[in-house]
């Protein structure tokens, strides 16, 4: 009965849907689209910005360490990119820290140009950068940057047992550029998280032998790294030579890239709606497919989770992570992750 | 040799021998392709300037279209009563008008997908019209403004059911086609459903009975939903007003029909649109189908209410030669559209809508008894490119003469 009731509503506004209603009536209303109202800002540094915010409708909760979407409208046109929670899971608002990256589309507008009220787009929560459970007990962390903050929802969401005996590598210029520096020493002081801050500017870059010196036994911990591509890299091939390389998690901000591209790139044809992009041997097929208005699935847009992954029909991509060729004629139909693969010569994909 | 001056005629013009040549037979190679850099540059630069202040626009006009349904809809739930009646009639027939000129045409034809939006974008759009919006995309997007006005391909020559041009052979059921497009003006969206089908490739072989059946199952499911809507819930709702209800939402679509079905005819059919012979696609540049848009095409005139009430198709010529670009750009690059075709001398056809629909019926009103060639006949057809080397090559011989 109440469903039959439910498909007679739905009929009142055929082709519309409920949710196109609320969403009309309020933004923050709508489930299909979630939104977010950004109720605080907070200045951490000169260049990053803590936004916290309140979901228009319920939140799945999340694993610290993960990130979720944010989406802006630039100039008309949504823009979606991730962040790292820094909220502990179940908390009412969610917070969200964002470094300004010069030259970027988004960061820059959501560090210094979002005031409280300002309506966000919110994409779900997901992410394997998260701790086991239960939590291991030696514990390393290695950040830079604004790397520290999938580690910073880990720390805030531990209890102070599981935090004593961790270590916490943090490397920024100088002690006022540590984002949540203050917070960092004060939970060192209370808790028994011992706080390594490396200041770069006088003491240059974390080497695999300085993290020793810091942290001599770094080779037992399971340990997670997040910061800029150059630490990252350093810790993966220190692990791999005389680690074990099972014990690092590590995180990317910005996808890794190997070599340069080679080839025309060409035209790509989405199936599905039959739109199609041009795209350069180095555009990631997402990228492209985006500019020319496509509506294609993605989350991290960094080749970590799978979501904008396509079929392959015809043609062949790069995958600018390793370099491969994947060709649709060695096999149709091969699965593709766009946002981390360029096309070398004419493809058409499923999406 | 071919002369002619854009200002005194808007329709393609005798040659000595008494046979009609197109209203752009007397430009070079050359010409047309520059003629198509200057339209390829209006269009990049409306592409790169789109941003928040057409958003806005489109956004407006969504929540305005969808305050004037539910509005409208909530009137009528007391439609017993005649004001409520007029007034909730009224304002449901503009919603209806608005959600599928200005909105879903033109949202299904992709204009709006630059946002990237998925609420409001080609992909994902479905609009109050009994066809299916995946089968409008194909036969309108697709064929439609590909195959503009060349008989033989573009099916809205005459929608299969009337002879648009004299081209077509004449036959004793056309005698009937005035009644024929009363009819179709009546149930217009009914009439888009049932061609999208295509019973006349199905009945061919043409199209295979596979795609044919899940589209008509598909069809029959919204015209389902539709009917349901408007002529069982809502009177339902309505309680002692039902019966008043269904009239008014018969009425409003009704109107909606009418409406389109002139807009759209006026938009190809007025005296001086160009037909087209299949040929003309073989080889034809970005130049030369830039032309083929715009002699096939016919603007209306009028206030900026009646542009929005045709979803800028009063704005054919525009929408015809950039069909992606948002329909709030059209009136703006208008007049440079209109500059562009005097300074190439050609036609740029436009009119107010009494006048155009009135040239549509005299034409379906000749056309229905055999003959027309003298008014109506499509120009003989002039490959352009072909026209073009062979002045480029004879015209310094002239010159030296
Ligand atoms: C899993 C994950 C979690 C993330 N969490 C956070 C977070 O918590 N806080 C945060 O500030 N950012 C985080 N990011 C980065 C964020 O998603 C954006 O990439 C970043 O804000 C830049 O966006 P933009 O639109 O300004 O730059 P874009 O316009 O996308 O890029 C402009 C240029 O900057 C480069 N670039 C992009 N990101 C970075 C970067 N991080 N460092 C240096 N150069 C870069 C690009 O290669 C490009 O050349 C995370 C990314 C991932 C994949
Ligand atoms: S968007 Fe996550 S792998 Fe591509």
């Amino acid at each position: 009965m109440a469903r039959r009731v439910r498909a007679a509503a739905g009929l009142l506004i055929t082709p519309l849907v409920p949710d196109d209603v609320l969403g009309t009536l309020n933004p923050m209303w709508s489930r299909s689209a979630p939104r977010a109202r950004v109720v605080r800002v907070v200045r951490e540094t000169p260049d990053t910005t803590t936004l916290v915010l309140r979901p228009g409708t319920p939140f799945a909760r999340h694993v610290p360490g993960q990130y979720l979407g944010i989406g802006l409208q630039v100039a008309g046109v949504w823009h979606w990119r991730t962040y790292s929670v820094t909220s502990r899971p179940g908390d009412r608002l969610l917070s969200v820290a964002v470094t300004a990256v010069p030259g970027g589309i988004l960061s820059g507008r959501l560090a210094h140009d979002t005031p409280v009220g300002t309506v966000v787009g919110l994409g779900p929560a997901a992410g394997e950068f998260t701790l086991p459970e239960p939590t291991p007990e030696k514990l390393l962390f290695v950040t830079a940057g604004s790397g520290i903050t999938p580690v910073m929802g880990m720390l805030r969401s531990l209890d102070p047992a599981a935090l004593s005996g961790a270590v916490l590598v943090h490397c920024d210029r100088t002690p006022d550029d540590v984002v949540f520096g203050p917070e960092l020493r004060a939970l060192a002081a209370r808790t028994g998280l011992r706080l390594v801050e490396r200041h770069t500017a006088g003491a240059g870059r974390l080497t695999p032998d300085t993290l020793a010196d810091a942290v001599p036994d770094w080779a037992v911990r399971e340990t997670w790294a997040c910061g800029p591509a150059g630490l990252l890299d350093t810790l993966a091939e220190h692990w791999e030579r005389v680690g074990d390389p099972e014990l690092l998690h590590v995180e990317r901000f910005a996808p890794k890239r190997v070599g340069s591209a080679t080839g025309t790139g060409g035209r790509i044809t989405f199936a599905a709606s039959g739109l199609v992009a041009d795209a350069e041997s180095d555009t990631p097929v997402l990228l492209a497919g985006e500019a020319a208005g496509a509506l294609l699935p993605n989350g991290c847009r960094m080749g970590i989770c799978h979501t904008c992954v396509g079929k392959l029909q015809a043609g062949a991509v790069r995958d600018l992570q390793s370099g491969d060729l994947i060709d649709a004629a060695d096999q149709p139909g091969r699965p593709v992750r766009t946002c981390v693969s360029a096309p070398t010569g004419d493809i058409t994909l499923d999406l | 040799m071919l002369r002619r001056d854009p200002r005194t005629t808007l329709e393609t013009v005798p040659e000595d021998g008494g046979e009609k040549v197109s209203a752009a037979a007397h430009l070079t190679a050359e010409q047309v392709e520059a003629l198509g850099a200057e339209l390829d540059a209006i269009r990049e630069e409306v592409v790169a300037t789109r941003g928040e202040r057409d958003a806005r626009y489109i956004h407006a006009v969504i929540r305005a279209q969808r305050g004037l349904e539910f509005g409208g809809r909530a009137l009528l739930l007391f439609s017993k009563f005649p004001p409520a009646w007029i007034a909730g009639t009224a304002a449901l027939s503009v919603a209806k008008i608005l959600e599928n000129m200005e909105l879903g045409h033109n949202i299904l034809h992709g204009q709006w997908d630059w946002m990237r939006d998925p609420k409001i974008h080609s992909t994902t759009w479905d609009w109050d019209h009994v066809d299916p919006a995946e089968f409008w995309k194909r036969s309108h997007n697709y064929e439609h403004h590909t195959f503009t006005n060349i008989r033989g391909k573009d099916r809205d020559l005459g929608y299969t059911v009337m002879r648009i041009t004299p081209e077509e052979e004449w036959r004793p059921k056309h005698l009937l086609q005035p009644f024929t497009n009363i009819g179709l003006s009546l149930i217009f969206e009914y009439g888009i459903a049932l061609y999208d089908i295509e019973t006349d490739k199905i009945k061919s072989g043409e199209k295979p009975w596979a795609e044919a059946k899940p589209q008509i199952a598909a069809t029959f499911r919204k015209i389902g939903k539709q009917a349901a809507k408007d002529y069982v819930l809502f009177p339902l709702l309505s309680g002692p007003s039902a019966l008043s209800t269904l009239v008014a939402n018969l009425t409003a679509n009704t109107v909606r029909n009418v409406w389109s079905h002139a807009v759209i005819f006026c938009g190809h059919f007025p005296d001086g649109t160009e037909t087209f012979e299949e040929e003309r696609l073989e080889g034809e540049t970005q130049g030369e189908w830039y032309i083929r848009q715009m002699l096939g095409s016919a603007n209306l005139t009028g206030s900026k209410a009646m542009h929005l009430m045709t979803g800028n198709l009063s704005h054919q010529i525009e929408h015809h030669l950039f069909p992606d670009l948002p329909s709030n750009r059209y009136a703006e690059i208008a007049p440079r559209v209109r500059e562009i075709c005097e300074r190439y001398g050609l036609p740029y056809n436009a009119g107010p809508l009494p006048t155009q629909y009135a040239k549509v019926w005299r034409k379906i009103l000749r056309l229905a008894f055999p003959g027309g060639h003298e008014r109506y006949g499509a120009p003989k057809p002039t490959p352009r490119s072909r026209i073009g080397k062979a002045v480029r090559r004879v015209a310094p011989a002239r010159l030296a003469a």
